[in-house]
């Protein structure tokens, strides 16, 4: 079985291939460059590097967000033309998630954290070797997610490259409870993120087409908007 | 020439379409998938909005094209999308699922700019004849454009503030008519028996146009009768509105038509579907005997049939993308060079 890994969500972007277990080819960069020029080239890259056609792959995991909207969008358009023009089967990951992959051996809580601004977040609660979900992936206050992680009164490791933003207000409320990860964990990646694919159900070639981002948040004009017809109906 | 078979994908703005194109002008499948229903809650297109409506749709959009044309992605000889101008976000979208498809596929990408686009749309409908002159009438754009020949372009005129297309919106939205504007303001133009006249800006020696003036008069218009507490009549402040525009266009397009000794005059563009404007435009041209054409009124708005048209030109001269290719929101209409 061979997998085609596409992690745009965030700055950072990695591809990678995997065949049978084993990572064949893996990139993971974080030079700010967008990834609208970056992804296609370095996917055909990676095929370079492992020595195979787009047509050798069996199936594709893509990171579905939460993270940077545009971001998310280029990944998740590139993987769904992929997987329905060659007619394979796609599967979306939490990039949340992914990111939690690079310490699920840290024995305690796991809570990787994406800056969504105005000291909101986007992130989720994993534990153990299994990731298993503490808190479903979601956007909120930093404040109302330290209170969360207080209550769980146990380790918590805080992964991911805007975590430094708010290092402060973390040791603030949680003093020891809190460990960070060190720099080299902070980057995704796709070869992780095929690892968590595996274990999940393979989209059908229909299920593709309506195969979306998960933004955990909807359009502002979006928000807006239901808010006066809800105005208009009292 | 062997037989060229172009998909083209167009999501510059808040219709997701694809199309396949034979040889540059026969239209084997041509899909337009919509979100005005979605857009209109706003009274305008939101680019988040319109970029998440893109991502849900485009897989759909092109499997329909392939489906209606029934082709395999074999069949093609390229693929095509507009790489600009437009919102970024909604590029990015069509943009990267053309290059997904031409990687997977094997295919060579062409990025056409929109604006040829609009103008191209008129080889769908006959041989185009140099030199050309083409109006190009929409919601972001208001130019007129010079063909010396194919690949060729010099834009002439543009304007200098807001497009045709958003004043048309804009007034739409002074006189309560619900978002896209434009049709209702022909409309009622064409009920009225009288018109409030409004000014036209003439820019003497350009042929660059302005339209925020004559906005900004309708405007103050509504504003002085309602302080008044007069009613103002719609349909003759339309007819106004429109009479202007119209004359305006129709006068700097003439006159360029005369001073370049063109042989074509086209229109182009979602504004290009005003009836007020195409009546204009053929009574003129009828008189001067000048050729003018203006693509059938589905090819006018944005659709990807138009992007399959130029780009089998661009094939043709050799023209070629990759898959480094970015959505470019503020492209500048050039001429093709390989």
């Amino acid at each position: 079985m061979i997998w085609l890994g596409i992690e745009t969500s965030n700055s950072p972007l990695s591809i990678a291939i995997v065949k049978d277990g084993q990572v064949l080819a893996e990139i993971v960069q974080n030079n700010k460059l967008t990834h609208s020029v970056t992804a296609m080239p370095t996917i055909e890259e990676v095929f370079k590097k492992a020595k195979l056609n787009p047509s050798d792959i069996d199936a594709i995991a893509v990171a579905q967000g939460p993270g940077s909207y545009t971001g998310i969008r280029i990944g998740v358009t590139i993987a769904k033309t992929l997987a329905w023009t060659m007619k394979k089967p796609l599967v979306g990951i939490s990039s949340l998630k992914t990111l939690a992959a690079n310490v699920k051996i840290f024995n305690g809580l796991i809570c990787p954290i994406f800056d969504a601004r105005r000291q909101n977040v986007y992130a989720g609660v994993y534990k153990g070797k299994e990731l298993e979900t503490v808190l479903e992936d979601q956007h909120l206050s930093l404040e109302d997610l330290l209170m969360e992680i207080k209550k769980q009164d146990e380790p918590v490791v805080f992964i991911g490259l805007d975590v430094d933003k708010f290092k402060e207000d973390i040791i603030a409320q949680l003093g020891n409870q809190a460990n960070f990860a060190p720099y080299s964990y902070q980057l995704p990646r796709a070869g992780s993120m095929i690892e968590l694919a595996e274990k999940e159900q393979l989209l059908s070639v229909n299920e593709v087409h309506t195969f979306v981002p998960k933004y955990h948040r909807i359009a502002q004009a979006e928000a807006t908007w239901i808010k006066e017809q809800k105005k208009g109906h009292e | 020439m062997s037989e060229r078979l172009i998909l083209a994908i167009e999501t510059s703005c808040d219709e997701t379409a694809a199309a396949i194109i034979r040889n540059g002008s026969e239209i084997v499948s041509n899909v337009v998938s919509s979100q005005i229903e979605s857009q209109k809650r706003f009274g305008g297109v939101v680019p988040e909005i319109a970029s998440r409506h893109h991502v849900e749709q485009i897989t759909i959009v092109i499997e329909e094209a392939l489906a209606k044309a029934n082709m395999q992605p074999s069949d093609l000889d390229a693929v095509a999308v507009t790489e600009g101008p437009g919102l970024v976000g909604a590029l990015l979208i069509g943009i990267n699922a053309a290059k997904a498809f031409a990687f997977a596929n094997g295919l060579p990408i062409v990025g056409v700019h929109h604006i040829a686009g609009h103008i191209y749309a008129n080889a769908l409908v006959q041989e185009m004849q140099f030199p050309l002159l083409a109006l190009v009438v929409s919601g972001g754009h208001t130019e007129l454009v010079l063909m010396r020949e194919h690949g060729s372009f010099e834009v002439i005129g543009e304007t200098r503030d807001d497009a045709a297309g958003e004043a048309y919106d804009k007034v739409a939205r002074v006189l309560n008519m619900p978002y896209p504007g434009g049709p209702h303001i022909d409309r009622m133009a064409h009920e009225a028996t009288a018109a409030v006249e409004f000014p036209r800006a003439w820019l003497e020696d350009s042929y660059d146009f302005s339209f925020s003036g004559l906005k900004s008069a309708v405007i103050n218009y509504k504003h002085n009768m309602d302080q008044r507490g007069e009613e103002i009549i719609p349909e003759q402040v339309a007819k106004g509105f429109q009479d202007s525009v119209v004359e305006v266009l129709t006068t700097k397009t003439l006159r360029a038509a005369k001073e370049f000794n063109v042989k074509q005059v086209i229109a182009a563009g979602g504004v290009s579907a005003n009836k007020g404007l195409r009546t204009s435009l053929e009574e003129v041209f009828e008189k001067e005997g000048i050729e003018f054409t203006v693509p059938p009124l589905k090819f006018c708005t944005d659709n990807a049939a138009m992007i399959g048209a130029a780009a089998t030109y661009m094939y043709d001269a050799g023209v070629r993308g990759n898959l480094a290719m970015n959505g470019l929101p503020g492209k500048e209409l050039t001429s093709w060079s390989k």
